[in-house]
């Protein structure tokens, strides 16, 4: 690797950088200070790793961890799947494709918080429109958001209508970059329908992939807006991810806690997401 | 600098013309959006320019529950605080470092007006005042629907069993026996909060040793007592079907309109009533929540919010002065005829005498000595945060009342930490 010399002069990225500096560079080094400290705001005390063995024994942590893992493979994977599937379907040459296109990337638009508490009214378990409709044709709808055992899962949902649009869009745009030539060389070859799918589309759309997976399971990691919007991790804590115990630490006044579990957070996505990435990237050079 | 020298201008022309050497002061300040608060404030404020026409207020409002903590707790460290602004005494009044961050209130004149059961709730460690009380003191109780009440011909329980046995047959008759409303969640709290009455009446000494770290909820069967009648009603299937979703809103609508029997509450509830369903308030009534012993029943009372003036205020000299009012038994039959809805702890100062029933129903505990006592969070600064999402468990079967106990213990533990309290 030869580490070529920038064609800008250093005055050039002066203003990018100590932006950078200030508002980034120095608040991430000074959580790593504060979250080391018993900090109410007014004083700050050190501690020493104290806040890490307490938010460590937080109770539902563990749950938080896996329910964060879950809502972020699942939002990820099915963006992925369904977004190429879509992406695929909205190149095809159909019928009102531009309008459809547009009507898929719409929630994209939307204020999270506003589809958070759409959906709730949706979904509330007497009066919601879901199960009135359930109830319409004889079907008794469970408590969408207020089953402990079926909240989770019904804002992954939402989060998948909500996201599947930009996902599409990046595929759409992948498969835009594909030349037609490999698909007309392919059915010279007498290929199917099928094998062009799983042999031409798959691999030439990788970069997309790779976009999208490393988007939406960064977002899904870091989750909080919908789910706080939805049930505040609630019922209980039943659908609690790491942002949002994060986030009751804070509201609770326990800053150096709540920043220790801030930096667990940052710390956790670095170790997912960087094995993933340059995973992405070896398989990117051996095609 | 421009606005100074204006309103030493403004400040000296005035002085020429009237004689009196005072400023036009606008004093930003800032409130919760209980509907009780803004009548409150509407009335004394109106009354206040009447009488001081050259102070004009900046209002603005805030959230409830832990947002609102939250934002006072953020602007107060950064400066940023309104000039006068409402919360709570008692431990969420301590965490605010009140000796560094309120201005002292202890010299104005009309704290000799004030109640001491009031004032200790708002003194900082340093011995002095900082707060002003703001409406009225509320109790933590059960909300009842009079007309179910006369249609099965029932009476307000003195005991747990009576309220069961109430319970049971308004069921039996087909309706809602108690509504619950988690998806406001501060609400599931109150069978716990409000039992406090009953576990002081068992074990004196609970608060001081609780804030010790000598006792816990789990090893005090007192104590457990309010889970336990948490994890019983929700078992006994006495619930509203959309218990898991309904609001604060809803469950005063449903035990005002007769939708439901029962609501556990603070009584701050009834201007709710008042301004959604007026012509319902006469059907609402209010009871402590009932313990073991009849002879031993009595009410656990919240202390009103309170006014406080941020240290670092512009104003602090304008802003003492209209709290020094705030305190007078003036203000205070002002914020008593606007919201009748309990007792005021300024000395002299009365409710109006066509009070709705339930406020007459909860005047009692007040009068007679020995049927109230203050919620354990005016008695220590030890209270967990996750309490509201614990009880939510326990009132939907997630988790058992002893389970839950154990866990809030554990919740405490780490906030006493948190807060450096000594033995924990």
């Amino acid at each position: 690797m030869v580490t070529r010399r920038s064609p800008y002069p250093y005055w050039f990225v002066l203003p990018a950088a100590v932006i950078f500096t200030v508002l980034f560079l120095a608040p991430t080094i000074a959580s790593f200070w504060f979250s080391l400290t018993r900090w109410d705001l007014f004083t700050t005390q050190f501690i020493g790793l104290e806040n890490y063995r307490q938010f460590f024994r937080e109770p539902f942590l563990v749950q938080g961890l896996v329910n964060t893992v879950i809502y972020a493979v699942l939002t990820s994977g099915a963006k992925t799947v369904l977004g190429l599937l879509l992406a695929v379907l909205l190149t095809s040459g159909l019928w009102a494709q531009g309008f459809l296109r547009t009507v898929i990337f719409f929630p994209v638009l939307v204020s999270t918080i506003g589809v958070g508490i759409t959906f709730s009214m949706l979904m509330h378990p007497t009066r919601g429109l879901i199960n009135v409709a359930l109830a319409a044709v004889g079907i008794h709808g469970p408590g969408w958001l207020t089953d402990p055992a079926l909240a989770l899962y019904s804002i992954v949902f939402v989060d998948l209508w909500k996201g599947i649009g930009l996902a599409t869009v990046i595929y759409i745009a992948g498969l835009a970059s594909i030349s037609p030539d490999y698909y007309e060389a392919a059915r010279i070859d007498g290929a199917t329908g099928r094998q062009m799918f799983f042999r031409v589309t798959i691999p030439l759309v990788k970069p997309a992939t790779v976009t999208v997976v490393t988007l939406s399971l960064i977002g899904g990691l870091r989750s909080f807006d919908l789910i706080w919007a939805m049930t505040r991790g609630g019922p209980g804590f039943s659908s609690d991810v790491l942002a949002s115990v994060i986030y009751k630490q804070y509201q609770a006044g326990f800053y150096g806690l709540s920043t220790a579990g801030n930096v667990i957070l940052f710390v956790l996505i670095g170790l997912i997401v960087l094995p993933l990435t340059a995973w992405f990237n070896r398989k990117e050079v051996d095609l | 600098m421009r606005m100074t020298k204006c309103s030493i201008l403004a400040a000296s022309i005035m002085s020429l013309a009237t004689g009196v050497a005072h400023a036009d002061v606008t004093l930003s300040i800032l409130i919760d959006t209980n509907p009780e608060t803004i009548a409150s404030f509407d009335a004394v404020s109106k009354a206040y320019r009447e009488k001081h026409p050259d102070v004009s207020f900046d209002v603005e409002q805030r959230a409830g529950g832990s947002e609102g903590d939250n934002i006072i707790k953020t602007r107060l460290a950064t400066g940023e605080m309104a000039d006068i602004f409402q919360y709570n005494g008692g431990s969420l009044f301590q965490a605010l470092k009140p000796q560094e961050t309120l201005a002292d209130l202890s010299d104005l004149p009309s704290q000799a007006g004030i109640l001491d059961s009031f004032k200790k709730v708002v003194t900082s460690p340093d011995g002095h005042v900082r707060g002003t009380p703001f409406g009225p003191a509320m109790g933590g109780g059960i909300f009842y629907n009079r007309k179910i009440y006369a249609e099965l011909g029932l009476t307000p329980p003195k005991t747990w069993a009576e309220f069961m046995a109430n319970n049971e047959k308004i069921k039996a008759a087909g309706k809602v026996a108690v509504a619950q409303t988690y998806g406001t969640t501060w609400t599931s709290q109150l069978f716990v909060l409000a039992d406090y009455f009953n576990v002081q009446a068992e074990v004196p000494n609970f608060a001081s040793d609780y804030t010790a770290n000598k006792v816990k909820y789990a090893n005090t069967p007192a104590a457990m007592r309010g889970f336990e009648h948490l994890e019983e009603v929700a078992k006994a299937g006495l619930l509203n079907a959309d218990f898991g979703a309904a609001t604060f809103d809803d469950g005063m609508r449903m035990v005002a309109t007769g939708e439901a029997a029962h609501y556990p509450n603070l009584t701050f509830g009834i201007g709710n009533i008042q301004q959604n369903f007026p012509d319902n308030l006469k059907d609402l009534g209010f009871f402590a929540q009932p313990g073991t012993d009849a002879a031993k029943n009595g009410l656990t009372v919240w202390m009103p919010s309170a006014f406080y003036v941020s240290a670092k205020s512009e104003h602090v000299e304008e802003a003492k002065k209209f709290l020094d009012w705030i305190g007078t038994k003036e203000a205070c039959d002002l914020m008593a005829k606007a919201v009748p809805s309990g007792p005021y702890l300024v000395k002299g100062c009365e409710l109006p005498k066509d009070i709705p029933p339930v406020v007459s129903d909860m005047l009692p505990y007040f009068e007679i000595e020995g049927r109230a006592a203050p919620a354990l969070e005016f008695l220590s600064p030890v209270k967990g945060p996750a309490l509201e999402q614990i009880t939510v468990e326990v009132g939907t079967g997630i988790r058992s009342a002893k389970d839950a106990a154990a866990l809030y213990d554990q919740d405490v533990e780490k906030q006493a930490k948190q807060l450096g309290l000594p033995n924990w």
